[in-house]
C-alpha cells in the first residue's frame, strides 16, 4: 500500500534527488482536484491522453537519485508490442538511451488508472500521455540545470541522460531531480521533438520482451513461482447457472497431497501442493459432482432469425435518409456472424495471495483498476485493500477468461490465508466459459445510380453488448455462482463515436443519403464480450461485401468505386497503396482464383487499413486457402513500425481464420465447442504464401490506435476475393468448405 | 528320335505363344480430340462426381499436395510399386484423347487406350461391374475436369511382373467381366449395395485378403486385408469387432465417419468416410445393407459378451475410473513382478487412460479401447499406427485428434505397451511378432498413410451423449 | 524418484511417475519454456525433444523417459549466449505474445536437426501440430528457415549451442 506519509519517508531516507510519485487511484485523484480547487478540473480535462485523468507528470515517469528512470505506464503488455513501443516514445522525448529506461505497467499500487488495455487506444492515450510527459520532464531538467548553470535554457541541449552546457559542463538527471520535483500537473502544451530527429521513435527496434520469451525467461504470469505457492483447480459447472446439486467431497480431502476444497455456493475448486494432482482432482470431483442445469441455448441454424426477433433498443446512429425518386440498381443482403471465441492458445491463469488482510493478484486482465473493484466487491473488501498486478498471459484479442481467472484465485487465496494460489484454467474451461464475441445479423439495402454513385444507403445492424467486463462483481462468474451471488449487470451499448455492435457500422463513404440503425439486444443467452475489432470485424465485413456487389452492379472496378467515395486523402492513400502493391487488375485470373479488396478506418477515427488478397478455390473440394494478401496501414506516427507491421500481418491472419473456420457450437444446454478438436482455427497448411504489409508513416502526426483495424477488411477481401473465384456472394459466416463446395459447378 | 522330339516342342510352344499373343493383344482404340466439358450435361457429370466419390478415385490419382486427379500415388504391392496415372483430360500425359468407348473398356476389361493391359492395381475387377450410364457418368466427370499435365513416374515392378502381357494369364484367372447382373432373391437396396460395394466401392480390394498372384482370394471373400500399411478388418463373419455391426451401426459409421461403439474412421478409410459424404443416404445405406447381410445375425455367445461389454462400458466418466484420480494407483494398477506388463500397464494409465476412460463421447473423446476393433484384429499393426501417428488435426473443421506418440516412446516401451492393451482388452491371447511389428514402424521398414479424420465428423453428437463437464 | 536428463543435466524429480513431463519442467524444474496450452495433445505450446523427436510434454509421463535425453528451449541457448534457432527468431521478431514460440523452436529444432535442407513445404508440414493464435504463422515460417540458414553455416551439432540448464 502506498500512500503520502510512506513516499515522503522514502524522499528523507533517499536523500537529495529521489523523485516521490504518486499512484493514482481515482480517489487520490479526486483528492487532489479538491484541494487544488475547481478550475483545475478544467485544465485536466485539456489534457492530451490519459493526462487527462492523470496529470501528474510522476504518475508517467519517474527518475531516482542515482539517475535511473522508470516509465509508467497503465496499459498491460498483450503481446502487442506495447512495452517497447512506450519505451521508445519516452526515450526519444528524454533523450535517453533506450537501453537505460525500465517500465512498469498496469499496476494498481504504482501505476496510473488508464482503464483497459483495449480498444485499440493504448498509443492514443497511455504512448501521448507518455510523449508529454517526457518532454515536459526533459524541459524541467532543462529549466533546473539552466538556473544551476545560469545559463539560458535554450542554450542546453540533452544527450544521454545529461543536460549540457555549451562549455560542456554537464549535470545527469539523477543530479538535477528533486524530490516532488515532477510532481507537477502537465501542461496542455509541450515541446514536442521534430520528428525528422528521432533516433528511436518510428524505427523498428527490437522488442524488449522477446529475447526472454525465446530462451526461457519468465515472461508470463503462468512462469510465476512464489515461495509456498499452492496449485488450484476450478470445477465449472457443465452449463451457465447451472446449481451444484451434490458432491461429496470427503473422498478427496483425504488424499494425501490435497490442502483443501473450496465450496461457496456453486463454485467448487481443490487446492494442492502439486499442480498434476490439483488437475487429477478437480476431474475426480468434476465426476462425482451432481448439477442442477437450467441453461437454454437457441438452436445454432435458427441463430440469425432469433437474434431479430429479441427485443431491441433501437437507434438510429446516422440519419440522413433522402432515398432517391427515380429506380436505381439495388442491392440488398443480409449477413451473419455467428459467436466467435477468443480462444486464447494459453488459458486463463491467475495467482493471488490473501496476507495480512491484504489481497494480491497477478493477472493478465486487460484491466487492473477495474478487475480489483470487481474482486473487492466480490470479497467484500475495500478497493485499497486489493492489489491487481498486471502480467502478461498468451493474447488475449479481448475480455477472456482472465479477470475470471483472477476472481477464482482471490477467491481460493481468501480460503487459505498466507498461502500464494495458483488458478490455471484447462482448454475446456477456457473454450467452455470465456465470453464470446456475438453473433451478430445486418440488413443493407443500398443503392447507386447511372453515374455509378451511392445514392442510398439503410443499414441495420443486430447485435447483443460487445462489453460485458468488470465493472462490478456481478461480471465474473465466480460472483455470480457464489451461495450469496451477485447479479451480472444489465448490458449497455458502448455509445458512438466508439460503438460495440455498431463500430464501425456508419461507413466512411460519401453517401448522400444514408441511415444506420442499431439495434442492441440486452438479452444475452451466451456469455458474450468484447472480441477483437467488436462490431467492426462484421460490419466492415457487410460494409466492404456491399461496396464490392455495388461497384459490381455499376460496372465499375471494386477499387476505382471506393476512391470515388472517399474524399479523406490518408483513406485514398492506403487503399492506392494496397491496390498498387498487390497489383490489382482486373486481368483474368487462371480458374479456381479470385481477387478481392477491402477498406476502412477503424472506428472511423483511428488508423486506416486496406487489404488486397488472391484466393484458390479447389473445384473439386470446395477447399479455400488465401494465396497472398498485400495491405497498407496508416496508423499516424508509427512508434514501432515492425511492431506495426506484426499486428496488421497478425489480425489478418487471425481474421482469415475467423472467416474460414470459426464458430461456437453449443446444445440445447452446453457449449459444445470445447478445445481445438471441436473449435478448429488455422493451421500452418493454410497459412498464405505471402502477407505483405506496407506502412504510411504519417512523422508528426497523432497516434493511432491499430491493434484491431485489419480483421475487417481482412474478411471482407476474403469474402470479395472468393465471390471473383466463384461468381458467388457468400453472405454467413464462417464461410466454410462445405458452403463454398455447395455453390461450385460440379 | 531326340531332335524330333525337340522340333516339335518347339513348334508347339511357337505355336502356343503366337496363339497366346493373338489371343492377349487388344487393338488400340483411335485417339479422338479431348471433349468440349461445356459440352456436357451438368446432371450427368454431377452424377459422375458421386460415382467417381463411391469410386474413390481421387484418393488413388491425386498425390499429397498435387492436383485433382493428376496421378503419382505410390502403391506399393508384392511384386513392386505402381504409380496411378493421370486421369485428368489432359491429352498428352492423361485421358484426353480417349473415346468413350476406350474409357469403358479400361473399366470393362483393364485395357488402356493403346490396347496395353492395366495393373490390377486398378482394381478394374471390380469396376468391371459398373454400367454403360455409369461408365458414361464417369466418363463425362472425368471429361469436365481440369487438365492437368503430369506423367505419372514409371513403375517400379520385378521382372517379370514389369510385362504388362503377363497381365493377360491374370485376367483370365480372376477377371469375371461385368456388367453387374442383379440377384433376383435380393431387395433392391441390397442389389444396391452388392453393386456399390463389389463395383465401384471395390471394398474387397482392402477387406478381402490376396493369393500369391495378388488377386482377391475369392473363398474368403472380406475376410480381411490390407491398405496403406493397416490392416483392413474382415467384414463377414469373422469380423474382429467386439460389439458386431449391424445396419444401422455401419450406417452411422459410414454416413458420419465415427459410431458410439465401434470408434472414429482413420488410417485409409478417413477418405473414404469423406468421399461417402458426396453420396446420397439410400446408397450408403445400401452399402451398409450388403455388408452386414455378408457377416449374417451373430451368434448367440457373441452377442452375450457384446451385452455385458456395452453394460460396463457404460458407467465410465470422466475420474470415475479410480487410476485416473489418483496417481498411487497407478502404479498398483500395474502387476508386481517387475514384467514388461508392469510397464506397459503403466503407460497405459498415465499416458492414455486421461482420454480413453474419460468418458467423452465419441466422436471427439477417446474410446474406450474394450469397445475398439483394433484390439481383437489378427496383427497389432492398426494400433501400433495409432499410437504412433495418432489422428491428425482435419483442416479448419471439427475433427478428433489425438497426439501421436511417435518420439516419447522407445521401442520396447511400445512393445510393452500393445501386449498389455491386448491383454486388458481382448480375450483372444496375445499377438506374436509384437516387437517385429513394432520395430517395423518405428524403422519405417512399414510404412503407414496417414489422414486427417474428417468425414462428417461435423455432425453434432447427440445431446444424450453431450460432453461431460470438466 | 525419477531420474530425468533434462538439457544434458541429471535430476532426480520427486513427481510421481506418470505426472506429464510438461508439469515436471515447469514445476519442478523451473523451466519456463514449454507452456501449458491444452494438455491435451492438440496445440504444441509445450512441444519438447526427447532423443532428438518432437513430443508434446503435455502427454507424455515421466516414467517413459528414464535414460532419454529431454531438450527444451532453454537447451538451445541462453540469454547471452542464444543458439542458432533462438537468434534467428529473434532476428525475425518471430513472436506476438509469444506463448506458442518455444514450442514451434522444438518442433522446427527436431526438423532441422535431422533434415538440415528442408524446403518451405517440409517446414509448413512439419509445425502443422503446432497452434498460434495471434497470426505469427509467416514469421515462425521465415524464423525457421533463418534458423536453418544459421544452422548450416555454424554447422551446429546437434544438442544446440550454448549452455542449457
Amino acid at each position: 500500500m502506498k500512500n503520502v506519509v510512506v513516499l515522503s519517508r522514502r524522499s528523507v531516507l533517499a536523500g537529495t534527488g529521489a523523485l516521490v510519485f504518486s499512484f493514482c487511484s481515482q480517489s487520490r485523484l479526486v483528492a487532489q482536484e479538491a484541494a487544488q480547487g475547481g478550475q483545475q478540473s478544467g485544465a485536466a480535462r485539456a489534457l492530451p491522453g490519459s493526462l487527462k485523468t492523470s496529470p501528474f507528470l510522476d504518475s508517467w515517469i519517474r527518475i531516482d537519485a542515482n539517475g535511473s528512470i522508470s516509465v509508467l505506464t497503465g496499459k498491460a503488455e498483450l503481446g502487442q508490442g506495447i512495452k517497447t513501443a512506450l519505451l521508445q516514445v519516452a526515450a526519444e522525448e528524454l533523450d535517453v538511451a533506450l537501453s537505460s529506461l525500465t517500465i512498469i505497467t498496469a499496476d494498481t499500487a504504482r501505476a496510473a488508472n488508464e482503464g483497459y488495455t483495449s480498444g485499440s487506444h493504448s498509443m492514443q492515450d497511455s504512448g501521448t500521455a507518455i510523449r508529454h510527459a517526457a518532454a515536459q520532464v526533459r524541459a524541467l531538467l532543462i529549466a533546473q540545470a539552466a538556473s544551476r548553470f545560469a545559463l539560458p535554457g535554450d542554450s542546453l541541449r540533452t544527450e544521454n541522460g545529461s543536460v549540457v552546457a555549451p562549455d560542456g559542463r554537464r549535470l545527469s538527471y539523477g543530479d538535477l531531480v528533486a524530490p516532488e520535483m515532477l510532481h507537477v500537473r502537465a501542461q496542455p502544451e509541450s515541446v514536442l521533438k521534430d520528428p525528422r530527429a528521432f533516433k528511436v521513435m518510428g524505427k523498428p527496434v527490437a522488442r524488449v520482451d522477446i529475447p526472454a520469451k525465446v530462451t526461457g525467461g519468465a515472461a508470463y504470469v503462468q512462469d510465476l513461482r512464489l515461495p509456498g505457492m499452492v496449485h488450484a483447480r476450478v470445477v465449472r459447472p457443465p452449463s451457465y447457472g447451472a446449481r451444484l446439486a451434490a458432491v461429496d467431497t470427503a473422498a478427496v480431502e483425504r488424499v494425501p497431497g490435497v490442502i483443501k476444497i473450496v465450496r461457496d455456493g456453486d463454485f467448487l475448486a481443490v487446492v494442492s501442493e502439486r499442480e498434476f494432482q490439483a488437475v487429477k482432482t478437480m476431474r475426480t470431483l468434476a465426476a462425482a459432482a451432481r448439477w442442477e442445469e437450467n441453461a437454454h441455448l437457441p438452436k445454432q441454424d435458427d441463430l440469425p432469425s432469433l437474434l431479430m426477433k429479441l427485443p431491441a433498443q433501437d437507434t438510429a446512429i446516422l440519419d440522413q435518409r433522402q432515398p432517391p425518386a427515380a429506380a436505381q440498381k439495388t442491392v440488398e443482403a443480409t449477413y451473419t456472424r455467428p459467436y466467435q471465441a477468443h480462444a486464447s492458445i494459453g488459458p486463463s491463469c491467475a495467482v493471488a495471495q490473501f496476507e495480512n488482510g491484504a489481497m494480491t493478484v497477478w493477472s493478465h486482465t486487460q484491466g487492473v483498476y477495474p478487475d480489483r473493484q470487481a474482486i473487492a466487491e466480490m470479497l467484500r473488501m475495500s478497493i485499497e485493500q486489493v492489489r491487481c498486478i498486471h502480467m502478461e498471459g498468451s493474447g488475449c484479442y479481448g475480455h477472456n477468461g482472465a479477470d475470471d481467472a483472477a476472481a477464482d484465485a482471490a477467491l481460493i487465496a481468501r480460503a487459505l490465508p498466507g498461502r500464494p494460489v495458483r488458478v490455471q484454467w484447462m482448454r475446456e474451461q477456457e473454450h467452455g466459459w470465456e465470453p464470446y464475441g456475438p453473433a451478430m445479423v445486418t440488413k443493407v439495402s443500398a443503392a447507386v445510380d447511372a453515374s455509378g454513385r451511392i445514392v442510398d444507403w439503410d443499414y441495420a445492424v443486430w447485435s447483443n453488448t460487445h462489453s460485458m467486463r468488470p465493472g462490478g462483481a456481478g461480471s465474473l462468474i465466480a460472483a455470480q455462482s457464489l451461495s450469496q451471488p451477485f447479479a451480472q449487470p444489465g448490458p449497455k451499448p458502448i455509445p458512438q463515436p466508439e460503438g460495440g455492435g455498431d463500430r464501425n457500422a456508419i461507413p466512411l463513404y460519401k453517401l448522400a443519403s444514408a441511415r444506420v440503425m442499431h439495434h442492441f439486444l440486452p438479452a444475452m443467452s451466451v456469455r458474450v464480450s468484447a472480441l477483437r475489432s467488436l462490431g467492426a470485424y462484421m460490419n466492415v465485413f457487410s460494409i466492404e461485401s456491399v461496396m464490392d456487389e455495388l461497384a459490381q452492379a455499376s460496372g465499375a472496378d471494386p477499387v476505382e468505386f471506393r476512391l470515388e467515395h472517399l474524399d479523406d486523402e490518408r483513406a485514398r492513400a492506403v487503399i492506392t497503396t494496397a491496390a498498387v502493391r498487390f497489383g490489382w487488375s482486373s486481368s483474368p485470373l487462371p480458374g479456381g482464383r479470385g481477387r478481392g479488396f477491402a477498406f476502412a478506418r477503424y472506428k472511423n477515427l483511428a488508423a486506416y487499413c486496406a487489404v488486397a488478397m488472391e484466393v484458390e478455390v479447389a473445384r473439386d473440394t470446395g477447399r479455400t486457402r488465401v494465396l497472398r494478401a498485400v495491405a497498407a496501414v496508416d496508423a499516424g506516427q508509427a512508434v514501432n513500425p515492425d511492431g506495426l507491421i506484426n499486428q496488421i500481418e497478425g489480425g489478418i491472419i487471425q481474421s482469415i481464420s475467423w472467416t474460414l473456420y470459426e464458430r461456437v457450437t453449443f446444445d440445447d444446454t452446453r457449449i459444445t465447442s470445447i478445445d481445438w478438436s471441436t473449435y478448429p482455427i488455422l493451421r500452418f497448411n493454410a497459412v498464405p504464401d505471402s502477407v505483405a504489409v506496407h506502412v504510411l508513416h504519417r512523422p508528426g502526426q497523432p497516434f493511432l490506435g491499430s491493434g484491431e483495424v485489419a480483421q475487417g477488411p481482412a474478411a471482407a477481401a476474403l469474402a470479395n476475393a472468393l465471390a471473383s473465384a466463384t461468381g458467388h456472394r457468400f453472405r454467413d459466416l464462417p464461410l466454410t468448405r462445405e458452403r463454398i463446395k455447395a455453390v461450385l459447378p460440379v | 528320335m531326340i531332335a524330333r522330339t525337340i522340333i516339335a516342342v518347339v513348334v508347339a510352344g511357337a505355336i502356343l505363344i503366337v496363339t497366346f499373343f493373338g489371343w492377349a493383344r487388344h487393338p488400340a482404340i483411335d485417339p479422338i480430340a479431348q471433349p468440349d466439358p461445356h459440352g456436357l450435361d451438368t446432371a450427368l457429370v454431377r452424377h459422375g462426381a458421386q460415382l467417381a466419390a463411391l469410386g474413390n478415385c481421387n484418393t488413388c490419382h491425386t498425390a499429397p499436395g498435387g492436383k485433382s486427379f493428376a496421378g503419382g500415388v505410390s502403391v506399393a504391392t508384392p511384386f513392386g510399386t505402381i504409380y496411378s496415372t493421370n486421369i485428368t483430360p489432359d491429352p498428352e500425359t492423361g485421358i484426353g484423347n480417349w473415346s468413350e468407348a476406350a474409357f469403358r473398356r479400361s473399366m470393362r476389361e483393364g485395357l488402356d487406350r493403346a490396347g496395353r493391359y492395366l495393373y490390377p492395381a486398378f482394381p478394374y475387377d471390380h469396376f468391371t461391374l459398373l454400367t454403360d450410364e455409369d461408365d458414361h457418368a464417369l466418363y463425362a466427370y472425368l471429361m469436365s475436369r481440369e487438365p492437368v499435365r503430369a506423367a505419372a513416374p514409371r513403375n517400379e515392378l520385378r521382372f517379370p511382373f514389369n510385362l504388362r502381357i503377363a497381365l493377360a494369364g491374370w485376367k483370365l484367372l480372376f477377371l469375371r467381366k461385368g456388367p453387374f447382373e442383379p440377384v433376383a432373391s435380393g431387395s433392391e437396396a441390397w442389389n444396391r449395395g452388392v453393386y456399390l460395394v463389389e463395383g465401384l466401392a471395390h471394398c474387397g480390394a482392402c477387406h478381402t485378403p490376396r493369393n500369391r498372384l495378388g488377386a482377391e482370394n475369392k473363398n474368403d471373400r472380406f475376410g480381411g486385408g490390407e491398405a496403406e500399411g493397416w490392416t483392413a478388418y474382415a467384414l463377414n463373419q469373422t469380423s474382429p469387432a467386439p460389439v458386431p455391426w449391424d445396419v444401422d451401426a455401419l450406417y452411422a459409421y459410414l454416413r458420419n465417419g465415427w459410431q458410439r461403439v465401434h470408434g472414429v474412421a482413420r488410417g485409409p478409410m478417413a477418405p473414404v468416410i469423406d468421399n461417402l459424404g458426396v453420396a446420397s443416404d439410400a446408397d450408403v445405406r445400401a452399402i451398409a445393407i450388403y455388408i452386414a447381410s455378408m457377416s449374417g445375425p451373430p451368434t448367440p455367445e457373441r452377442r452375450r459378451k457384446a451385452g455385458e461389454l456395452l453394460a460396463r462400458t457404460g458407467v465410465q466418466g470422466p475420474g470415475s475410473n479410480p487410476v485416473s484420480g489418483d496417481s498411487t494407483t497407478t502404479a498398483q494398477a500395474a502387476k508386481g513382478d517387475g514384467s514388461g506388463a508392469d510397464m506397459g500397464g503403466m503407460i497405459y494409465q498415465s499416458a492414455c487412460a486421461v482420454c480413453h476412460e474419460s468418458g467423452r463421447p465419441l466422436p471427439f473423446g477417446g474410446m474406450d479401447l474394450a469397445l475398439s476393433t483394433a484390439m481383437q484384429g489378427p496383427n497389432p499393426i492398426n494400433a501400433i499406427n495409432v499410437v504412433l501417428a495418432g489422428l491428425p488435426a482435419a483442416e479448419g473443421e471439427r475433427s478428433p485428434i489425438m497426439p501421436g506418440f511417435t518420439g516419447a516412446l522407445s521401442e520396447a516401451q511400445l512393445t510393452d505397451l500393445i501386449v498389455y492393451l491386448r491383454a486388458r482388452f481382448s480375450d483372444k491371447g496375445p499377438w506374436t511378432d509384437v516387437a517385429k511389428h513394432v520395430r517395423d514402424a518405428m524403422t519405417g521398414n512399414r510404412r503407414f498413410a496417414t489422414y486427417a479424420t474428417r468425414g462428417n465428423a461435423s455432425a453434432p453428437a447427440d445431446s444424450s451423449q453431450r460432453e461431460k463437464p470438466w | 524418484m525419477v531420474k530425468l536428463t533434462v538439457n544434458g543435466r541429471e535430476h532426480d524429480v520427486s513427481a510421481d511417475p506418470d505426472t506429464p513431463l510438461l508439469y515436471v519442467l515447469r514445476d519442478e524444474l523451473a523451466l519456463n519454456g514449454a507452456k501449458f496450452g491444452c494438455g491435451l495433445g492438440q496445440c504444441g505450446a509445450c512441444t519438447v525433444m526427447v532423443d532428438g523427436k518432437a513430443v508434446f510434454s503435455c502427454v507424455t509421463p515421466i516414467l517413459l523417459l528414464e535414460g532419454k535425453q529431454v531438450t527444451t528451449v532453454e537447451g538451445l541457448g541462453t540469454l547471452d549466449n542464444p543458439g542458432p534457432m533462438q537468434r534467428a527468431f529473434m532476428e525475425e521478431q518471430a513472436a506476438q505474445c509469444g506463448y506458442c514460440i518455444p514450442g514451434m523452436m522444438m518442433r522446427a529444432q527436431a526438423l532441422l536437426q535431422n533434415n538440415p535442407l528442408v524446403s518451405d513445404a517440409d517446414i509448413r508440414a512439419a509445425l502443422q501440430p503446432n497452434l498460434c493464435r495471434c497470426g505469427t504463422h509467416m514469421r515462425v515460417l521465415r524464423a525457421v528457415k533463418r534458423a536453418a540458414r544459421l544452422m548450416q553455416t555454424a554447422g551446429a551439432s546437434s544438442t544446440g549451442m550454448g549452455g542449457g540448464r
